[in-house]
């Protein structure tokens, strides 16, 4: 039995708190929506701020971030009640709800990343569209829009249009990630969620699991296709991964020493938290584990490793890690925050679910969908340039 | 041309201060009444605050007359169709010793309780029970949450749950500092209690108030000044539940020990 808070000489919880509300989807949805976060990343790398060496991930960014948008409003419509629904969000927005606007948010990011792709690929969707024939032929007719002669002249417009699509995607995907850390942040009921910071430290989490799903995806496909990945360059994201996982590790402790020290009256209900119930996930995983290990790693490959093999494996594994760290982060959250009953004098048991509607299969299901979409789009367009050999005749 | 110029500037400077003086001392006048009447602190402003309805009703929770019968609890699942294991008005049972604070709610206290255990029993310095439910508050922070505005205050002080547009999303679950509302899970959508909203307009009072032998609870009209939760709020000698939460809660609770979150 973990210490019990408030002088509780038994684990008492409200008669209504027997149940963990918002489960395993709601920890997967802030998941998926932070693994966006890559494209933004390589966009204000390579678009914004000038760096040609990222030239070469800059699609495979986008397209990758594209199919990660694609189910990340999935868990909550699985979540939902009443999800024939979930329209009303869009028609009937209650605007002093922090869910409000997200359908706004999220599929206006969504919509911009489709558009900076087809720009991108519209030249491919043109030649395919006048090179293939029966139903091929028309799926490639339908993505070109009707038009279906490219003029050399649309170039340097279309790289305009999309530098133009990227600048505006990195203050939309900044408010996008901040909004799903404003949505718990605001719950003034739920002390563990309640902070100021949860917007950038959702941000900021999710700029770690975005390059960290980008550089462990770089290395399967290039191990898959056989071809040298380029070390340099996964270097210099792995430099980023490395700076950015410092500010989200110190914002996370920030916090926690900020409760700490305060020593009120959400203290009373934190500490026996997390040396409770969530001692093994929080303290022994998110922290130690998954943050100080890879922070170690991340920081001997950046500075000692050089620029070879041992580098790139090092940065492999923690980028792995990484990933992990925030999927705990979002569960030790989502989760732990219900795990203080509102009664403030005991804990709620969580239960793991298989195979119901909210279950570890669907959270896996959810989870795979981006990937094997990446799969199937990765057949039929060139992402990196040694698809380019197979695909791209245009 | 000049002096009358510069005479019109002295004069505008001096007007702009005046003008300036005026909006500063009118903000903090107006800043002043709109923190004591609507800011918490000043809880009894807030209560009796007009509304341009026939009726303002409140709910007031007498600690000291409940005997934790549970008829209450029986009386709105009946009433109301609660699902098993949820509750829209449930009774804790506090036990209070030297070691530490003993509470419990077994089946919401809707059977009642047994006896605590011999051990408990010595070492009890005080014991009571307390019915918990809605707070029906001014400024539900359930309210504010809900994304498609299923949930609503009603202008006559009650917090509903529009079922043709709730979403079953439970973020006013999540919201709500009192554990007041859950998800029916035989419909799907958010539900908690109504002050049984039904039965009032029908002029009858809710199901757990009629029910209730001790007249532990009590429901009114604040609009009413001759009503009997006029009257004891007058005298000014209650609380509610997590003040700090700035909720304004419209359950008034009589005799709440300390201890009670």
């Amino acid at each position: 039995m973990h210490d019990l808070p408030n002088n509780a000489l038994v684990n008492f919880i409200f008669p209504n708190n027997e149940e963990v509300w918002w489960s395993l989807m709601i920890v997967i949805y802030p998941y998926l929506t932070g693994l966006i976060a890559g494209a933004f990343v390589v966009s204000a790398l390579y678009h914004v701020l000038n760096l040609k060496q990222f030239k070469p991930i800059a699609n495979f960014a986008l397209v990758a971030a594209f199919c990660f948008g694609l189910f990340a409003a999935m868990p909550l419509l699985v979540h939902l009640g009443q999800p024939q629904r979930a329209y009303e969000i869009y028609f009937t927005p209650h605007l002093t709800s922090a869910m409000s606007i997200f359908g706004y948010i999220y599929s206006g990011y969504l919509v911009l990343l489709m558009l900076e792709i087809w720009l991108i690929y519209r030249k491919h969707f043109i030649y395919k569209a006048n090179n293939t024939t029966g139903i091929q032929q028309r799926i490639w007719y339908l993505l070109t829009l009707g038009v279906t002669t490219y003029h050399p002249d649309s170039a340097p417009l279309d790289r305009k249009l999309t530098r133009i699509l990227a600048g505006i995607g990195i203050p939309w995907a900044i408010l996008l990630h901040g909004y799903v850390g404003f949505v718990f942040g605001s719950v003034k009921a739920i002390s563990w969620w309640a902070t100021a910071l949860q917007p950038i430290i959702f941000l900021a989490s999710a700029v770690v699991s975005g390059i960290a799903i980008l550089i462990l995806m770089y290395t399967f496909i290039h191990w898959r296709h056989r071809v040298s990945p380029d070390y340099a360059m996964i270097k210099k994201l792995a430099t980023i991964l490395w700076a950015a996982f410092l500010f989200d590790w110190g914002l996370e402790m920030l916090e926690l020493v900020h409760v700490w020290y305060q020593d009120a009256h959400e203290w009373s209900v934190i500490q026996p938290l997390i040396l409770g119930p969530l001692y093994d996930s929080y303290v022994w995983g998110q922290i130690i584990w998954l943050s100080v290990v890879p922070v170690f790693l991340l920081g001997y490959a950046v500075l000692y490793a050089g620029n070879g093999k041992s580098m790139f494996f090092i940065v492999n594994v923690g980028s792995f890690l990484l990933l992990s760290q925030v999927l705990f982060m979002r569960f030790n959250v989502v989760i732990g925050g219900q795990l203080i009953s509102k009664s403030a004098r005991g804990f709620v048991d969580f239960h793991w679910d298989i195979f119901g509607k909210e279950g570890l299969l669907t959270a896996t299901i959810l989870f795979a969908a981006p990937f094997i979409t990446y799969y199937v789009i990765s057949r039929f367009i060139p992402i990196f340039e040694f698809d380019k050999a197979d695909r791209d005749h245009s | 041309m000049k002096k009358i110029n510069s005479n019109s500037s002295i004069l505008d400077s001096k007007s702009r201060r005046v003008f300036l003086k005026q909006i500063v001392s009118g903000g903090a006048t107006a800043l002043m009444i709109y923190t004591s009447g609507v800011r918490g602190g000043h809880e009894t402003s807030r209560i009796w605050k007009q509304r341009s309805t026939e009726h303002h009703w409140a709910y007031i929770i007498d600690v000291g007359k409940c005997i934790g019968w549970g008829g209450c609890v029986r009386a709105c699942q009946k009433e109301n169709n609660v699902p098993e294991g949820n509750f829209r008005t449930w009774v804790e049972r506090y036990v209070v010793t030297e070691d530490g604070v003993y509470v419990d709610s077994p089946k919401g206290g809707a059977q009642g309780f047994e006896p605590v255990n011999a051990g408990l029993k010595e070492k009890a310095k005080r014991a009571y029970f307390v019915p918990k439910m809605c707070n029906h508050c001014e400024n539900p922070p359930c309210v504010q949450v809900c994304p498609v505005g299923a949930t609503y205050k009603s202008p006559e002080g009650f917090v509903m749950v529009d079922h043709d547009y709730c979403l079953g999303c439970a973020y006013c679950v999540q919201a709500c500092p009192y554990a007041a509302r859950f998800i029916n899970h035989e419909i799907n959508k958010s539900d908690k209690c109504t002050w049984c909203h039904h039965r009032v307009k029908q002029g009858k009072l809710p199901a757990c108030v009629e029910a209730c032998p001790t007249r532990a609870r009590k429901f009114g009209d604040l609009k009413d000044p001759e009503s009997e939760v006029s009257q004891i709020l007058q005298e000014g000698v209650w609380t509610v539940l997590q003040p700090a939460m700035h909720t304004g809660p419209s359950c008034f609770y009589i005799g709440l020990p300390k201890e009670v979150i």
